[in-house]
């Protein structure tokens, strides 16, 4: 019997899938309904398990390790509750088109459906969150259940798979065989971009006047930050990036004109209202981007490049689609330019309006501010660490102040806006990246959602470098009361209940430091950049009642954009 | 206007769901939905009928085709095809109305497959707009319930098939 197949339990084989695809690292969180599968980790040493303290936590490290290495992050969790702490992060990735898995124990298949113990339809719960899920309902199914599951996640836009084990599952046995192929027709992402498509985007980009290259999250999960420089260079293209798309196309090029939509530049702002030829490259003209859609680029041949069709013309009407890989299409249009546009008039504008309205903030009045110790990082880090924030204003700030100079730097919840992120996705991150700082960014409060997961990057000795904007208020939130709700601070005013941060961080074994002083940023950041034998903390306590500008207001055109307080006499 | 799409799906265990879960997440309206067999053993056939400008259709086939367990989604409106819908009415009769029904019956080409002492149950089946004319000259009488099967619909002539298993090597 030389060529039979072995004789394994679906624990066994479960470990055995991730070994054939290479999986090095899984998060998660033991329980009654995965105790076989944790019987049969304690003796694998192939695979680091890293023991979160909430199942919330490990999606958002997959999501972090993802986010930094395009691979396909793994998560185990139990039945039940288990389960449903996931269903946060699988949203965000979801929202984030982050390819993750979440293996979640369930019940044995015949109590399906009874009520039984820590029984919950985790299939059902993710269904419209998930791109796709699994219940497996046979042993005989397992590995090639997990072969789909790897193959959806990480291919075509990428995105969430729940694998759903019945314990009975698990615990039967079966001959095994990895299979070697995979079997969906109903799925097959289209990667070549249709060729007349291409050779008419790349007529109208020599033709354009007033090109503007609208760059998102696609281009980095792609792979295409090399062509989309290229294309940029060669043709001395304006390049304005969505939130996911930072880093994309370095931060401190001449051609890069920062972040576009509610929070962006005035001059990317500007540009998309004026521009007369738009490219939109795996971007999808999200409502925080082009605010009021009818007046969102109106004078603009636009061109849509994206790999998922529905993408295509669903929040704004498109002229051109191209549907296929950002990169390859990328390749495609730039091999097909023969001349370049001429734009030398469409620059100066660009430039006038940059002097019109540049990025500042108040600095000269001794007071600690968010936006000052974000410079300070972009220049000390030379915009390459990788930075991972949390929601709200320091979210914000980020994107207008860190100078990403690389693809996979910058991690952070666009799509669902999860408070909570930014904790566990640094620490998920930093599994993956070893030679770069890691760097997590928070607000007062949204630190708190995953404040339990220090003791995860302690308890591995990351050098992941936390830091708190400390504001004592739900910052955005509060800036959308000043600006839209009469004023009113309704429960968003944490400074008398905030805990001690560096109290917290030492009670979790990390070194922690706080200060209110400009002159201390740069020391402070000077020594967390240093220490690299384990994570740290600093607090910047900086001023409370800051705002985030510019601000297009949520529904609102570019002609509503506001640029600064309207009154600046506030106290602050 | 109410468009007719065609969709075939594999017959997964939950991709149904995933079909209904779409339309009520994407905020799209169902005016019917059936599903059924069809010639391969692990295909079904659903057929949907939606309404919506053609902004909407054109995301609603989108988005069908982008779940994985949806095989081939065809908007069949515009195309020449056979719709057909069954009903079952149960209508109340008096002494005098009966034979009056049992005309519309006929003219309609329905059945009575039921009846007792106050009420027949009358089949009708056909294109829709036929069911709706059927429903609104048996309303007057009292429909006391009525069941309708949603539209089943195949396009004329050229199949719209499966296409075969192909592996894909990763
Ligand atoms: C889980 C979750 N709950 C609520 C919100 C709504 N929300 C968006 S920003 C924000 C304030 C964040 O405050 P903080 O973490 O202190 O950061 P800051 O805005 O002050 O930088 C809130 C409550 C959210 N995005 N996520």
């Amino acid at each position: 019997m030389e060529n039979s197949k072995p004789v394994l339990s679906g624990a066994d084989i479960f470990f055995e899938c991730l070994k054939e695809e290479k999986v090095d690292v899984i998060f998660g969180y033991p329980g009654g309904a995965t105790l076989k599968i944790y019987e049969k980790l304690y003796d694998i040493d192939w695979l680091e398990h890293v023991l979160v303290r909430h199942e919330q936590g490990a999606t958002h490290m997959a999501e972090g390790y993802a986010k930094a290495t395009g691979k396909v992050g793994c998560v185990l969790v139990t039945s039940g509750p288990g389960a449903t702490n996931t269903v946060t992060g699988i949203a965000d990735a979801y929202m984030d088109s982050v390819p993750i898995i979440v293996f979640t124990g369930q019940v044995p298949s015949h109590l399906i459906g009874n009520d039984a113990f820590q029984e919950a339809d985790i299939v059902g719960i993710t269904r419209p969150i998930t791109k796709h899920n699994f219940l497996v309902r046979d042993i005989k199914e397992l590995a090639s259940t997990i072969k789909k599951a790897f193959f959806i996640a990480s291919t075509g836009r990428p995105g969430p798979v729940v694998v759903d084990l019945p314990k009975d599952v698990i615990m039967a046995e079966t001959e095994y065989e990895y299979p070697k192929e995979v079997n969906v027709r109903g799925y097959k992402p289209t990667y070549q971009g249709h060729v007349n498509q291409i050779k008419k985007a790349a007529d109208m980009i020599s033709a354009a006047k007033r090109p503007l290259l609208y760059v998102g999250g696609g281009v980095i999960m792609s792979g295409g930050s090399e062509e989309l420089a290229l294309l940029a260079r060669e043709n001395n293209l304006p390049v304005t990036m969505t939130l996911q798309g930072l880093g994309a196309y370095p931060g401190t090029d001449k051609l890069s004109m920062g972040m576009l939509g509610m929070h962006g530049t005035y001059w990317a702002n500007q540009a998309i209202n004026n521009c007369d030829l738009l490219v939109s490259l795996g971007a999808r003209f999200d409502d925080r981007v082009t605010g009021k859609t009818d007046t969102f680029a109106t004078g603009a041949y636009k061109i849509h490049v994206d790999i998922d069709p529905t993408c295509i013309d669903k929040n704004v009407q498109v002229d051109l689609p191209i549907v296929g890989d950002v990169k390859h299409v990328i390749a495609k249009i730039l091999a097909e330019i023969k001349t370049k546009p001429q734009i030398d008039e469409w620059w100066a504008q660009i430039n006038a309006w940059r002097e019109e309205c540049p990025m500042t903030y108040e600095n000269n009045d001794g007071k600690l501010r968010t936006e000052y110790v974000l410079e300070r990082l972009s220049d000390k880090t030379n915009g390459n660490a990788v930075i991972v924030t949390d929601v709200g204003q320091h979210q914000m700030w980020t994107a207008q102040y860190y100078k990403y100079n690389h693809p996979r730097s910058n991690l952070t919840s666009g799509g669902l806006g999860t408070m909570g992120f930014s904790v566990p996705a640094a620490i998920g991150a930093a599994f993956a990246v070893k030679d770069r700082p890691i760097i997590s960014i928070n607000g007062d409060g949204g630190f708190q959602m995953n404040m339990q997961e220090l003791i995860t990057a302690k308890a591995y000795n990351l050098p992941v470098k936390f830091i708190i904007m400390n504001n004592s208020f739900l910052g955005m939130v509060r800036q959308w009361q000043e600006l839209f709700h009469s004023e009113k601070y309704s429960f968003t005013d944490l400074g008398a209940t905030n805990p001690n941060f560096v109290k917290v961080a030492e009670a979790f074994g990390v070194e922690a430091w706080t200060t209110n002083d400009p002159t201390e940023v740069d020391d402070f950041l000077d020594k967390a950049l240093a220490k690299n034998d384990g994570p740290c903390l600093i607090e910047f306590k900086v001023v409370k009642e800051d705002m985030v500008f510019p601000m297009v207001p949520s529904g609102g055109s570019i002609a509503d954009m506001m640029v600064k307080r309207l009154n600046p006499n506030r106290m602050m | 206007m109410k468009r007719t799409i065609s969709v075939l799906v594999e017959n997964n265990f939950g991709a149904f769901d995933r079909v209904a879960t779409m339309f009520s997440g994407k905020g799209f309206n169902i005016h019917s939905i059936s599903i059924g067999e069809t010639d391969i053993s692990e295909v079904s056939r659903m057929t949907i009928v939606t309404q919506g400008d053609d902004q909407i259709i054109d995301q609603v086939v989108k988005q069908l085709n982008r779940l994985v367990d949806t095989i081939k989604v065809v908007d069949l409106t515009n195309q020449y095809h056979i719709k057909r819908e069954l009903a079952l009415i149960t209508v109340s009769f008096q002494k005098g109305t009966m034979e009056e029904i049992k005309n519309i019956c006929d003219i309609f080409r329905g059945k009575i497959v039921d009846i007792n002492n106050r009420s027949m149950m009358i089949e009708v089946t056909g294109p829709p707009d036929k069911i709706d004319a059927a429903v609104n000259v048996l309303t007057p009488f009292g429909i006391k319930e009525m069941a309708r099967s949603g539209t089943v619909a195949l396009r004329r002539g050229e199949q719209i098939k499966a296409p075969k298993k192909e592996t894909v090597l990763t």
